[in-house]
């Protein structure tokens, strides 16, 4: 599979995230092909942006991205499902305390 | 009421010339941006065919406010001046009505020699080089001259302006990494940028041509030149272009003299409204 998709030279594919005007942090939007960076970034603009979703993007290319394992879950997740202790929901949070 | 044309007051002439530096503006937009939505469906791959249709919807937005805005100066002509100006016959008996006109009537029943769009804008799309080419000589153009607009002593033209030019910034930061992307790419994407360039090059002095209408809107053609060229240099010495050679210039779009590429657009533009007048849709 992989390499009929080098055989076509598909340019690569690139994640992107955005960050919105009102948002605090960038969220994953989808992905695209670029040949470069720049392209990358100029693309996500075009697809992900053009309904004002945002005003910041990152792009990085999907195969840096490394990913968990889904067959790995219960091994991974499970284990901190009992320990509610780990919340910090006993504690009063003074109102200066912004976005916890 | 004129009663002898020859003593037209120097306003109604002043606004006579404002109305064509107005149209000429439009009809630059709609006409690229027209060009631009024929790779609608067609582009390479789906992202650059989003961003060359956003691109294009900028140009033909910019279209419809200059277009607005020429109807709003036409209407306001004495009724002489307004009989004289058009020589297309369907805008002719609609002005012979006595109705005002509007940004439709102005994109749909003129005639290519009432179009004052540049020659260059009106080429062909060929392939990616000639479309890239032809959007970054035209880019770089309204990025140094929609900058001067903005400081038009024209209030409308100012305001227009003001907007393009966060537009036209991106048009023209994105048909350069084109051209270097082509021009710096392979063999062949290379060759056919070069070409691309060497064969639109005889098109591009009438941008900057000097216009003494555009002046007075602060758009110095002669004084452009030079950041024009500069842009032009700079990109084109990454890209591993070569300067094209050639220094004679095709001109005449400014005066509804065209190539016979118009005439098609046109047709395509305006068939639905010249076999039926009015129609919604």
């Amino acid at each position: 599979m992989e390499k009929e998709i080098n055989s076509k030279n598909e340019w690569p594919l690139w994640e992107v995230f955005i960050r919105s005007k009102a948002g605090l942090d960038h969220k994953h939007a989808g992905s695209l092909h670029a040949s470069d960076a720049e392209m990358a970034i100029e693309n996500a603009r075009d697809v992900y942006t053009r309904r004002m979703e945002g005003v910041s993007i990152w792009v990085v290319e999907s195969k840096n991205i490394h990913a968990s394992d889904p067959g790995d879950s219960s091994s991974m997740y499970d284990p901190a499902a009992d320990k509610i202790y780990r919340h910090p929901t006993f504690y009063n949070l003074p109102d200066e305390v912004k976005y916890m | 009421m004129q009663s002898n044309t020859n003593t037209a007051s120097p306003s109604a002439a002043a606004a006579e010339a404002q109305l064509k530096y107005t149209l000429q503006l439009a009809d630059d937009a709609l006409i690229i941006g027209h060009r631009l939505s024929e790779w609608c469906g067609h582009g390479p791959i789906l992202e650059q065919d989003i961003a060359l249709t956003n691109t294009a919807l900028d140009h033909l937005g910019r279209a419809r406010s200059l277009y607005q805005y020429a109807a709003e100066l036409f209407n306001k002509l004495p009724s002489e001046a307004k009989n004289n100006f058009f020589t297309s016959i369907p805008m002719q008996q609609l002005i012979a009505s006595g109705n005002n006109i509007g940004e439709d009537n102005l994109a749909s029943l003129r005639d290519g020699w009432d179009y004052r769009n540049a020659l260059l804008l009106e080429q062909p799309n060929t392939d990616w080089a000639y479309t890239i080419a032809r959007s970054f000589f035209y880019d770089a153009f309204n990025y140094l001259s929609f900058k001067c607009l903005s400081d038009s002593p024209d209030a409308v033209i100012a305001a227009i302006a003001a907007k393009s030019l966060k537009e036209a910034t991106y048009h023209l930061r994105w048909s350069k990494e084109w051209v270097i992307r082509l021009g710096d790419g392979t063999e062949e994407s290379h060759m056919r940028m070069q070409k691309a360039v060497d064969d639109l090059w005889m098109y591009t002095g009438e941008l900057l041509a000097p216009e003494k209408t555009a002046r007075q809107n602060g758009v110095d053609g002669s004084a452009l030149r030079q950041p024009w060229l500069d842009i032009i240099t700079e990109v084109f010495s990454e890209a591993n272009i070569a300067m094209p050679a050639g220094t004679w210039m095709q001109e005449g779009g400014r005066d509804g003299r065209h190539t016979e590429h118009l005439g098609y657009i046109l047709a395509e533009l305006q068939f639905m409204q010249r076999a039926y007048p009015g129609m919604q849709w």
